[in-house]
């Protein structure tokens, strides 16, 4: 009965003048309320209500057919987690992953942000260019890596072994794990390097070039003036830059999975390919929900580490 | 005398900008070869995928790639479906985060803090660890093989973000222009609709791209609700080809392209925009 009423008000704007004081307050008090209740409560059904489930059934022995009953085993999923071999052989890989991908993405998006900081011809087309990887679908990408090393007829493979004549044989990429795992990494920093580049340029442009000019004057050489003004200026945006990365290289999943499937023989699994296939082929709602929830402690520990140092250094640019 | 040094430091910037243009150029062309390669593949029939020295423009182009990815393999209908649910996703995420948005920005309430500290963090959680329990809601709700599914769970997923993002430029609205309107007598809804949004635009904009990319490219959750084929967006269809048909590579890059020609036009209409997202939400004090 109220509703209705309540929108009229809303729409038609208030009455020229004054209106008189307590409809006023009262309005304003549930204004906000109205504005924020279909995106909250869609935020709350899809994001918030599923990770309190998740929490829950990670203490089950979920049954996935509903005519079973669910058997409460505490910490069990958990603990199974800790002593699995293949959880932990994934830890390990994701952990290859990122010592990989993370320096190579900041690495090679400085360098480019650097080459890119200055006046120059076709500067925003450079820019679109690289960018490009960051927005083309995982599934595209993925796809296009895995047609690239192909063992035999494959281009990587015809560039190594026939033109530049580094290998004598054709490297079956795909079929081993560390040569998976390192294609896989190409396609992470290649893909990635747009995303690193763009910030770091932004960042870059704030820095005073005063102090880059007084620094040149002064005798120092482009690298010395980029170690010495530009680098610790931007250290804050390096920082955010490497906690997004690192957060992002425990989301590895479309490429491996689409790449090597976890294989051979699950030696190129990562959490989340692992943690995919308890839940959707073994039905195992339960343990990977568990898994889940383990990986999450690990990305929210570090996470939490990273934004101390990340505080700390802030407070002590300042000063 | 005095021009020697002038005339020096003119030469050096000059060699600079030289070197540094070589060294993008080349960087560039590394990045873009991929993408080359993919679309020079699309245009060979199967008989020249593994040829030996593979070559980026194909010996004999052939469009029959396309003209069978979109009539016999349904590429069409995938389209179709992709450009549904995205576009649908964008809406709904502009509606809901922007009406958010404006009252985190220019509203004090009791619980706004706390509201707004639960959807930071939900940020923060990588969104497939949420994916047990998602399905389960799905399947309960009916929603599984579903395009209106989609666009639910997607729209969840990108609300909060997107809130975050135009969080700021609502506050960026002069206080002054918020209370002329009052003063004409303007209700909230109406200083929404005309005053806000038509100034907060570009930040809409920006948040447009992010939204439709986003829902266009997704891949992991469609993967999983999705079973009916008819009911496939670009990203599984494609992935499916590709197992099923392991060796038809030239196929699978055809429906490649056709996936990435709009996010190339949305990316590259929208990019200075886009780009100005990306790095207002990290370079900012």
């Amino acid at each position: 009965m109220d509703t209705p009423r309540k929108t009229v008000g809303l729409l038609g704007g208030a009455p020229r003048g004054t209106p008189p004081r307590g409809k006023s307050r009262r309005r304003t008090d549930l204004t906000p309320y109205a504005f924020l209740l279909p995106g909250v409560a869609l935020f709350c059904l899809v994001v918030a209500y599923p990770l309190s489930r998740s929490l829950q059934i990670s203490f089950y022995d979920w049954a996935v057919v509903p005519t079973q009953e669910s058997r409460f085993i505490g910490f069990d999923n958990y603990l199974r987690g800790l002593q699995d071999g293949q959880f932990w052989l994934s830890m390990a890989n994701v952990g290859v992953y990122l010592v990989v991908t993370v320096p190579g993405q900041i690495a090679i998006g400085m360098f480019l942000a650097v080459l890119l900081d200055a006046r120059l011809p076709a500067r925003g087309l450079f820019r679109v260019l690289f960018y490009l990887p960051v927005v083309t679908s995982w599934v595209v990408v993925a796809l296009l890596f895995k047609y690239l090393f192909t063992t035999d007829g494959g281009a990587i493979n015809w560039v190594l072994h026939d033109m530049l004549h580094l290998v004598d044989h054709n490297v079956p990429w795909l079929q081993q794990r560390w040569t998976g795992l390192l294609a896989v990494c190409a396609l992470g920093i290649w893909k990635g390097v747009g995303w690193s580049m763009v910030i770091f340029l932004a960042a870059l442009t704030g820095v005073s070039s005063e102090l880059k000019d007084a620094a040149a004057i002064d005798g120092a050489n482009a690298w010395q003036r980029f170690v010495n003004v530009s680098l610790p200026a931007i250290r804050r945006t390096l920082l955010f830059v490497i906690v997004m990365l690192i957060i992002g290289g425990f989301n590895v999943f479309i490429s491996i999975l689409l790449m090597t499937e976890g294989g051979p023989a699950g030696s190129t699994e990562v959490p989340l390919t692992y943690m995919y296939k308890q839940a959707f082929d073994f039905l195992d709602f339960g343990y990977a929900s568990a898994l889940s929830f383990l990986l999450a402690i690990v990305i929210a520990v570090i996470s939490f580490v990273q934004f101390h140092l990340f505080r700390d250094d802030a407070i002590g640019a300042r000063r | 005398m005095t021009s020697t040094p002038q005339a020096g430091a003119y030469t050096r910037e000059r060699v600079s900008t030289a070197m540094r243009v070589t060294l993008l150029a080349l960087g560039s062309l590394v990045l873009i070869l991929p993408f080359l390669y993919m679309a020079g593949t699309s245009f060979k029939s199967n008989a020249f995928l593994f040829e030996i020295p593979p070559r980026l423009i194909p010996e004999d182009p052939t469009s029959s790639n396309y003209t069978t990815a979109l009539s016999s393999n349904n590429f069409g209908r995938y389209f179709l479906n992709s450009l549904y649910v995205a576009v649908s996703t964008t809406f709904v995420v502009l509606v809901l985060a922007s009406t958010m948005a404006y009252a985190f920005a220019r509203f004090d309430f009791p619980g706004k803090r706390a509201a707004f500290a639960a959807l930071l963090g939900g940020l923060m959680i990588p969104a497939i660890i949420m994916i047990v329990p998602q399905f389960i809601l799905a399947s309960d709700l009916g929603l599984l093989d579903s395009l209106n599914g989609l666009v639910l769970f997607y729209s969840g997923g990108a609300v909060a973000f997107t809130t975050f993002l135009l969080r700021a430029f609502f506050e960026r609205v002069p206080q002054a222009l918020d209370d002329a309107m009052t003063i004409d007598g303007a209700g909230p809804v109406r200083k929404f609709v005309s005053l806000y949004l038509p100034l907060v635009r570009p930040a809409l904009a920006t948040a447009a791209i992010f939204t439709f990319l986003g829902a266009w490219d997704e891949f992991v959750w469609a993967l999983t609700v999705i079973d009916n084929p008819d009911k496939r967006t670009l990203p599984i269809a494609i992935a499916a080809f590709q197992g099923q048909h392991s060796t038809q590579w030239g196929l699978v890059f055809a429906a490649s392209m056709i996936a990435i020609v709009p996010v190339l036009v949305v990316y590259v209409v929208g990019q200075r925009q886009f780009i100005a997202g990306i790095a207002s939400g990290a370079v900012k004090d």
